[in-house]
């Protein structure tokens, strides 16, 4: 077999990203080639919503009652924190994120893919590291004092399987059987029965991490894509066919018949409280920053999520995939550059984002990868590792690197990967205890065995 | 034997059986299998004449014919064909049993032509001896792929085959059934797979080939043995835990509440006496007083999916149903992992959006534009026209209620002569986006 046969999964990830993207679009409220209905309240409105800074747009007076509804809803109860996990998919390499630039055995271990030491910023905490020429705004971040590096972050007897290591990493233990995600069992804990907001998985699907077992989580590729039209259906009478969902998600008697009436009635639910960014869908959502103009959902995904929070949805735990594929066995400079760049610029307006919108305080986002890479080269590219890095980024992070730099000289396992110098268990009970205010052992299975590393200041 | 539906087997009951043992009724199906009786219906799916496929043939998107062996999701679009146009329901719907049974990825696996065996292998044998499917399995390259029996040679064995044989295959974990000790020791005597690797076709040639196979004297449930591959598949059927959860894994496809002590002894004891036939069990389950008064079922999205276009007529004409699908949470070839679906987990609100997506996808083709002539102004007409649109499925009286109240709300709002015309048909399709997507077509 070729060494990772399961790396086929990256592709197919990317095509259905294409396919769901054609979904998100949802279905038009009106048929191509059918006239524009005069004067059924179809014509556009758009105006600002002051007390959100959001720049809206509502379709019809009808849609009016909603949006007035969903900001309604929204905005009750008092703000809590927000944790964002950011996955980079494939496993990217810490060799590179943060190089050791001027170690001859980085040279020796890759001799085509090392970087010069003066292609990156230094790196202030560690004189032997350089951050990667992408990941400049993130070093403008840390010097800030709002990011801290973990160089060297994962798990005794590292598992090198895509699917494996991320599950790990998913359900917040090495467990393979564990079917609920670590934020998931969070909210089971701390989450309500009637909100799906609060754990939210920016994607076509649930994040496994939100997996929860009793509350609800929500999905959405992005909150103007959460609607519902149906083919030759518009104005009024889409307004009253929108009004049925409820009535069809009334309890029932049968209780398998009952779970799709309240999965109905939750997402009735979700859809109103996401009405007024489902009228904005043609704009930007009011951001105060400029976000990255790539074609890619990230940034604007980003944005969405600025957004939401400003407009006081109540969000927990938030979980969305980076651009870019990290699972570079081949061509490894441009693809880790290429995606590193969208992720880190898309991250830094992120958080001008939160800043400007006065919501810096409550927002912390941990980016991480199910593994680092191997130490050693293979020629254009680098085979699945070990220890990987990650990165805690908010003005309430403490700024300060958690675990060293193993080297590479006694920093390499039998294996030839990077040895990890902290655990992201530990990781998981510091933002739990430190962060979200829970009880990790609730949580964590094995929570006392792991030590708390200080994230959050 | 285990207790028999005695009740009134009218349309609501045949209506379940199709969907229950199949992809849900064509028009008409129904009212025709009802009239046969139950046991002449369980015959007529368990016994079924030759396959043919009616409806219209498959195309993509483009109006090509449908290459399942090259083209990116047109494996996917095949079997949806085959569940829309099977003359043998029971058949199919027992492969996509199968299919998660012995949770296969494409993702491990590589070629469409090793799944689409498979495939054919899971139609073939699905309801015959579960002994014979269960070798055929072992010794499938898709299998051999996904779960490294090639990489299982003597001197280094691979656990993983052994461990899923006997957890999700044939005995189950935490019963008692098996030790790790027993994991090690199949593994052993599985040893012996191998494959040739082609630039063109890939995996080729997978044999089996006794200098790769360890032939010393494994300890296995306490027998003592120089086991091979063969006996391995034997020990773990005729092992005493086997029918227990051969008949309590089968009976979860048809019924989603456990059944009673005294019909599981009662099905254990036809599937020994038969000599491990699955047709046997199936019949007795679909003839199970609790098939037709117990609880509804949550039909997973490629049975949503097959069973709307069934309903409606309509054959394969786009590629839209594999990102649908997926959307969904169902892409068929690619289960989750080797644990198969999970089916306690089909609806959440993003799923329930992909079902919203599907159901008006579905009914596209149809949708009336809002100049359509002699649409009636009339609730009950309205309603009465989108339920004979989908094959007129049997409502709840809660839902038909919703339904007659939001048709005639909105021909009260048509308070012009413009809209007099135009909302008739637009609240016809209002209706039929309602009810495809409406709980009681969720379930079955």
């Amino acid at each position: 077999m070729a060494s990772c046969h399961h790396c086929d999964e990256f592709s197919r990830i990317s095509f259905l990203r294409r396919g769901a993207a054609e979904a998100g679009r949802g279905l038009p409220a009106i048929e191509p080639g059918m006239p524009q209905p005069a004067g059924t309240g179809l014509d556009r409105r758009s105006f600002v919503a002051g007390a959100f800074g959001l720049a809206l747009s509502v379709y019809g007076l009808g849609k009016l009652g909603l949006f007035e509804e969903g900001i309604a809803q929204a905005a009750s109860g008092p703000a809590q924190p927000v944790l964002v996990s950011v996955f980079l998919p494939g496993g990217a390499d810490s060799l590179s994120m943060l190089y050791p630039a001027l170690d001859p055995t980085y040279h020796k271990l890759r001799p085509t893919l090392a970087l010069p030491e003066s292609a990156g910023p230094a790196f202030s905490e560690d004189s032997r590291l350089h951050w990667h020429p992408s990941l400049q705004p993130l070093a403008t971040l840390h010097a800030e004092g709002k990011v801290s590096v973990l160089p060297a972050v994962g798990y005794t007897h590292p598992d090198q399987s895509h699917f494996t290591s991320r599950h790990f990493w998913e359900v917040g233990a090495t467990n393979a059987r564990l079917a609920s995600g670590w934020m998931g069992r969070y909210l089971d804990h701390h989450g309500v029965k009637d909100n799906p907001l609060q754990g939210l998985s920016l994607d076509y699907q649930l994040q496994p991490s939100l997996a929860s077992l009793k509350v609800p989580v929500a999905s959405l590729a992005a909150p103007d894509e959460y609607t519902f039209g149906a083919p030759g259906v518009w104005g009024e009478v889409e307004h009253r066919m929108l009004q049925t969902l409820a009535p069809l998600g009334a309890h029932r008697p049968d209780p398998f018949l009952n779970q799709a009436a309240k999965t109905t009635a939750q997402s009735d639910r979700l859809r109103r409280q996401l009405a007024p960014f489902a009228a904005d869908s043609d704009h930007g959502y009011g951001s105060p920053v400029a976000y990255p103009e790539v074609n890619d959902s990230f940034p604007r995904q980003l944005s969405g999520l600025a957004a939401m929070l400003a407009a006081k949805l109540p969000l927990r735990c938030v979980a969305i995939t980076a651009p870019g594929e990290y699972d570079t066995h081949s061509d490894q400079p441009q693809a880790l550059a290429d995606g590193l760049d969208v992720t880190a610029r898309s991250l830094l307006a992120f958080q001008r984002d939160l800043e400007a919108r006065g919501l810096a305080d409550r927002v912390l986002t941990l980016v991480w990868s199910e593994f680092g890479r191997r130490g050693e080269e293979n020629g254009s590219g680098t085979d699945h590792g070990a220890a990987g890095t990650a990165f805690l980024i908010g003005k309430r992070a403490r700024g300060k690197m958690v675990g060293e730099f193993p080297g590479l000289t006694s920093g390499l396992d039998n294996d030839g990967n990077l040895r990890p110098t902290s655990d992201f268990r530990g990781v998981y009970c510091s933002l739990l205890e430190q962060w979200l205010g829970a009880d990790a052992s609730a949580v964590i299975p094995g929570a006392r065995s792991f030590s708390r590393p200080k994230l959050v200041s | 034997m285990p207790p028999v539906y005695r009740g009134t087997f009218g349309k609501p009951q045949a209506e379940r059986l199709l969907w229950r043992a199949g992809f849900g009724p064509r028009p008409g199906e129904a009212e025709r299998l009802a009239r046969l009786g139950l046991d002449g219906a369980v015959r007529s799916l368990t016994r079924p004449g030759r396959e043919r496929l009616k409806g219209p043939r498959p195309h993509d998107d483009r109006g090509h014919a449908l290459a399942p062996l090259d083209k990116w999701g047109h494996d996917q679009l095949w079997w949806l064909d085959r569940m829309v146009r099977t003359t043998r329901p029971l058949h199919e719907r027992m492969t996509l049993v199968w299919h998660d049974w012995f949770a296969t990825s494409r993702d491990g696996v590589g070629p469409a032509r090793l799944m689409l065996n498979q495939n054919r292998l899971f139609r073939r044998q699905g309801l015959g001896s579960f002994h014979t499917l269960l070798k055929n399995v072992t010794r499938d390259p898709a299998m051999l792929l996904w779960l490294s029996g090639v990489d299982n040679e003597k001197g280094s064995p691979n656990e993983n085959y052994a461990r899923e044989l006997m957890e999700l295959f044939t005995l189950g974990a935490n019963r008692g059934a098996y030790t790790e000790r027993d994991v090690r020791e199949q593994a052993r005597a599985l040893t012996g797979w191998r494959y040739s690797w082609n630039d063109d076709l890939g995996p080729v040639r997978f044999r089996y080939d006794k200098r790769r196979h360890d032939t010393g004297m494994k300890r296995v449930f306490g027998h003592r043995g120089r086991f091979d591959w063969e006996d391995s598949v034997r020990l773990c059927v005729h092992h005493r835990l086997h029918p227990s959860f051969f008949v309590g894994k089968l009976w979860s496809y048809f019924i989603p509440v456990a059944p009673k002590p005294a019909t599981k002894r009662a099905l254990q004891q036809l599937y020994v006496r038969s000599g491990y036939q699955i047709r046997p069990v199936v019949e007795a389950i679909l003839r199970h007083p609790t098939l037709y008064n117990g609880p509804r079922m949550v039909k997973s999205p490629v049975l949503y999916t097959a069973g709307l276009l069934r309903g409606l007529g309509r054959g394969i004409d786009t590629d839209a149903w594999t990102w649908l699908g997926s959307l969904a949470g169902q892409q068929l070839f690619y289960p989750p992992n080797v644990a198969g679906w999970d089916d306690s987990r089909w609806l959440d609100t993003a799923t329930f959006r992909a079902r919203w997506e599907i159901a008006g996808y579905a009914i596209r083709p149809r949708v009336l534009k809002d100049d359509a002539k002699h649409v009636p102004a009339h609730a009950d007409k309205l309603v009465a026209r989108a339920l004979a649109l989908l094959g007129d499925p049997t409502l709840t009286a809660q839902t038909e209620k919703a339904l007659m109240r939001f048709a005639k709300r909105s021909l009260a709002d048509a308070d012009a002569g413009w809209k007099k015309r135009q909302y008739p048909p637009l609240i016809e399709n209002a209706l039929r986006q309602l009810l495809a997507s409406a709980p009681d077509l969720q379930t079955c």
